[in-house]
């Protein structure tokens, strides 16, 4: 029995090394979303700025292709990616946000601080609509086509990088969609 | 010409490892002296080759060799000098040189200072090292090679991120590596006393300073990262346990118990198999942090540039040196002899205590940190683990931890009686309640969680304070004498575990009463913020070395007088970053903090926090730094290092203590 006891911490040892090696393999920002080539359900989120509309699933079927970035107050890399939405701004990219488990007054003073891209923000203090739209953590950027299905989800910043090889090109295309 | 010798001393470097690593082991099974002083000889040589390598690259650097991948990469000929010598341990392959040079040094230093060191056990010990320096060598060279050579050389380099070209930065990754490879020297110890089959005096008596060596870095360079974190990210905040920032948590938190396991096993004998347990995991966890910052296993800020292939490798390393070290755990250690025994009210019942908690506290952040990693391996969801996680696990743990700590010192060695305990922490205990009562004074009853963080600090710093006094009144004698005599272990001890009130009243402080504001300001206008009256003097645009800047100047006054303030939003050219610089003024009573925002024409936004008592966090860790260090100082571990010198002898026996 004893002896069992001394052999426990390399049993947990060997169990971590298997969950860690197959972790390797896999990329964290990598996530299909259930919602790939479908429409995003029905949901309703409180507003961000005091005295605007908020957001809805109606918003996201505008008959443009835009994106619909999840952001919150509190995460570091949602700073790193901030800079490139108001770039993407200034060049008329429609982005929606959703502010993600905060309250709406912590995210009205963070888009006051580093500027605000969004052309209609959420609020989703309780995370109920990220649950609804399968959102893991923030950031998470979704590229919704023109009739308002999800087409690709990323997560993780949307660095300049990202943007270049990936999201620009997707948004083209979808642009030229019928 | 500088990479070429470098690239040649890492080569000659890891062939003494394998010497390193076969010859004192040979030696000491042979009871060979001649082959373990081999071991010292390549140990020590090994130390010397890395650190010429070492300089190679960091002449590479000063030099803007851009002829040097790794140089140009990371190195700009406006960056300035201290940036780009920092700048080479700012990369992946800069960072691993570093962590193996420090790996060397250590090694060096037990083959150097390991005197009165049991020769088997020294040479044991040294061929451990040597497997780990064969290890990180061979992943140097053969998958980060630092010294790889570009043709043509680009005529200019790219820049060090610029938020990492920081005086902060510039010391913190060595302190950090100081703690997590001196972990490594107690893990050698502890796999040499498996090997042998015994643990005696001399391992339990060498065994503490070579962790206290590595804790105090470790504890400052954790803080060290804090205050940079608060200060250059410009958000305001000192701990967002990130990933990263727990993998240097855990070590540590672990390592802290380990330094108070240790402490029994050297004083009474007790708690031998334990302390190899714990010497065993802290260094393992050291090398998951490095897994972990370089696998891209997890999403983290700071992660270096990452790279599966070298995830593969160090988790090849993680499970050769800890899986084997378990399994020689597994095998040997339950024959290792059973420690004195103790009543559960004793000094050796509190240590044991303290390490349930703080090893609790290490699995706690460990789930945390892992758990996305574990939840999509069983059914594919992701998830996310945030403050929230921690708030609810980790300060229930972390409260009643700290409540006992003042308890430890006070109890005696083997069998002490509760009610005489009680009747020693009388008087912080007292204390203690006066700040609660003075806190829901001062800071009203709706904060009534934040007063007990106060009292809960004043019971700690008052607590510690508490040993010395009992010791110098309560002892025989002349004041002055007990307190010349006062071991630098005991004052080691206060001053680390005030440090620890000091942080908890000044993580209390700030996170109870803090308070910000956010408005749009132009030059010329004036508010009021937390007693404050701050005017925004001029906005402009400035030069830097290798930056333009827009910077806003305030002219602040309080209470105390006036000053100026002067906060700054920087661009990078060349990497193309941007980074804030924050106005901050410190104070012992609260920090000010102002920085600025996105600019409208309307103005610019204006962001200021009112910060009360947050330095007292930086301070409290750098005190339990310093008191690790005081500790290691002490004569008894002195002593213990320089037996050789011949001792008078003794008139008549010495009483026994």
């Amino acid at each position: 029995m004893k002896r069992l006891l001394f052999l426990a911490p390399i049993a947990v040892f060997g169990v971590l090394l298997v969950v860690f090696f197959l972790g390797l393999g896999r990329d964290p920002r990598s996530l299909p979303s259930v919602f790939i080539g479908k429409t995003l359900p029905e949901f309703a989120a409180a507003p961000v700025r005091p005295g605007d509309v908020g957001l809805s699933r109606a918003d996201l079927n505008g008959g443009d292709p835009v994106l619909l970035n999840v952001f919150a107050s509190w995460c570091g890399p949602c700073r790193v990616e901030h800079p490139v939405f108001m770039r993407l701004r200034a060049e008329g990219v429609p982005i929606h946000g959703l502010d993600w488990k905060e309250e709406a007054e912590a995210g009205h003073r963070w888009l006051q601080e580093n500027g605000d891209p969004y052309i209609r923000v959420g609020s989703d203090p309780a995370g109920r609509v990220g649950i609804e739209l399968g959102v893991a953590g923030v950031p998470e950027t979704f590229v919704i086509d023109k009739r308002g299905r999800v087409r690709y989800r990323h997560v993780g910043a949307v660095t300049p990088d990202v943007w270049e090889r990936k999201l620009r090109p997707m948004m083209e295309d979808l642009r030229r969609e019928p | 010409m500088s990479a070429e010798v470098g690239q040649f001393a890492l080569i000659l470097a890891l062939l003494l490892s394998a010497v390193q690593t076969v010859a004192p082991l040979y030696g000491a099974h042979r009871g060979d002296g001649v082959l373990m002083a081999v071991g010292r000889q390549a140990a020590i040589l090994q130390g010397l080759f890395v650190a010429i390598a070492f300089a190679c690259l960091v002449y590479g650097y000063a030099t803007c060799d851009f002829s040097m991948a790794l140089v140009a990469q990371h190195s700009h000929t406006t960056q300035p000098l201290a940036y780009r010598i920092a700048a080479s341990w700012g990369s992946h392959e800069g960072s691993m040189l570093l962590w193996v040079l420090i790996l060397a040094v250590y090694g060096a230093g037990v083959a150097g200072f390991g005197g009165t060191l049991r020769e088997t056990l020294q040479a044991r010990v040294l061929s451990v090292q040597g497997v780990l320096g064969l290890a990180f060598l061979s992943f140097l060279i053969f998958t980060s090679n630092p010294f790889l050579r570009l043709s043509p050389a680009p005529i200019e380099g790219t820049e060090l991120n610029p938020l990492l070209q920081d005086p902060g930065l510039v010391l913190h990754p060595p302190l950090l590596y100081l703690g997590y490879v001196g972990f490594s020297v107690a893990f050698c110890f502890a796999v040499a006393a498996l090997l042998e089959g015994r643990v005696d005096a001399a391992w339990a008596r060498w065994i503490r300073p070579w962790v206290l060596a590595a804790w105090a870095p470790l504890t400052a360079g954790i803080t060290l990262g804090s205050g940079w974190a608060y200060y250059e990210l410009g958000w305001g905040g000192w701990w967002f346990w990130d990933p990263v920032e727990n993998a240097s948590l855990m070590p540590w938190l672990l390592g802290t118990a380990l330094l108070h396991s240790a402490l029994v096993l050297e004083r009474r004998g007790a708690l031998a198999s334990w302390t190899i347990l714990l010497a065993i995991l802290t260094f393992s966890l050291s090398l998951v942090g490095t897994f972990l910052v370089r696998s891209g296993i997890l999403t983290s800020v700071h992660a270096f540039a990452v790279d599966p292939q070298r995830g593969v490798y160090i988790l090849g390393i993680l499970a050769a040196t800890t899986g084997a070290s378990l399994a020689l755990y597994a095998w040997r250690a339950p024959a290792l002899r059973a420690g004195a025994l103790f009543q559960p009210v004793s000094r050796e019942g509190g240590v044991t205590l303290n390490n349930l908690f703080l090893t609790a506290l290490t699995a706690t952040v460990f789930l945390g940190t892992f758990s996305p990693v574990f939840i999509e391996m069983l059914n594919g969801d992701k998830i996310s683990v945030g403050p929230p996680y921690y708030n609810r696990t980790f300060a229930p743990l972390a409260v009643p931890l700290m409540m006992l700590v003042v308890f430890g010192p006070m109890l005696n060695w083997k069998r002490d009686e509760a009610k005489r305990v009680l009747q020693r922490v009388r008087v912080p205990a007292i204390l203690a309640g006066v700040a609660l009562i003075l806190a829901v004074v001062l800071g009203g009853l709706d904060h009534l969680l934040a007063a007990g963080g106060i009292a809960l600090g004043a019971w700690l710093l008052f607590g510690s304070l508490a040993v010395l006094a009992r010791r110098w009144w309560a002892g025989r004698g002349y004041l002055a004498r007990s307190i010349l005599t006062t071991p630098r272990a005991v004052v080691g001890l206060v001053i680390a575990h005030a440090g620890l009130g000091l942080l908890v009243i000044g993580v209390t402080g700030t996170t109870a009463w803090d308070s910000e504001k956010v408005l749009n300001m132009r030059p010329g206008q004036t508010i009021e913020f937390a007693g404050r009256s701050l005017t925004m003097t001029a906005l402009e645009t400035v030069q830097g070395p290798n930056y333009q800047a827009r910077q806003a100047r305030f002219s602040v006054g309080d209470r105390f007088g006036a000053y100026r303030f002067r906060s700054e939003r920087r661009f990078y050219p060349s990497a193309q970053s941007q980074t804030t610089e924050a106005a901050i003024r410190v104070g012992f009573t609260g920090n000010f903090y102002v920085s600025i925002g996105e600019e409208s024409p309307g103005g610019i936004v204006v962001r200021m926090w009112s910060h009360p008592l947050i330095v007292w966090i930086w301070i409290g860790g750098f005190a339990m730094s310093i008191g690790g260090l005081v500790s290691l100082s002490d004569r008894r571990l002195r002593v213990g290092a320089a037996v050789r010198a011949p001792l008078p002898a003794a008139p008549h026996p010495l009483p026994a203590e």
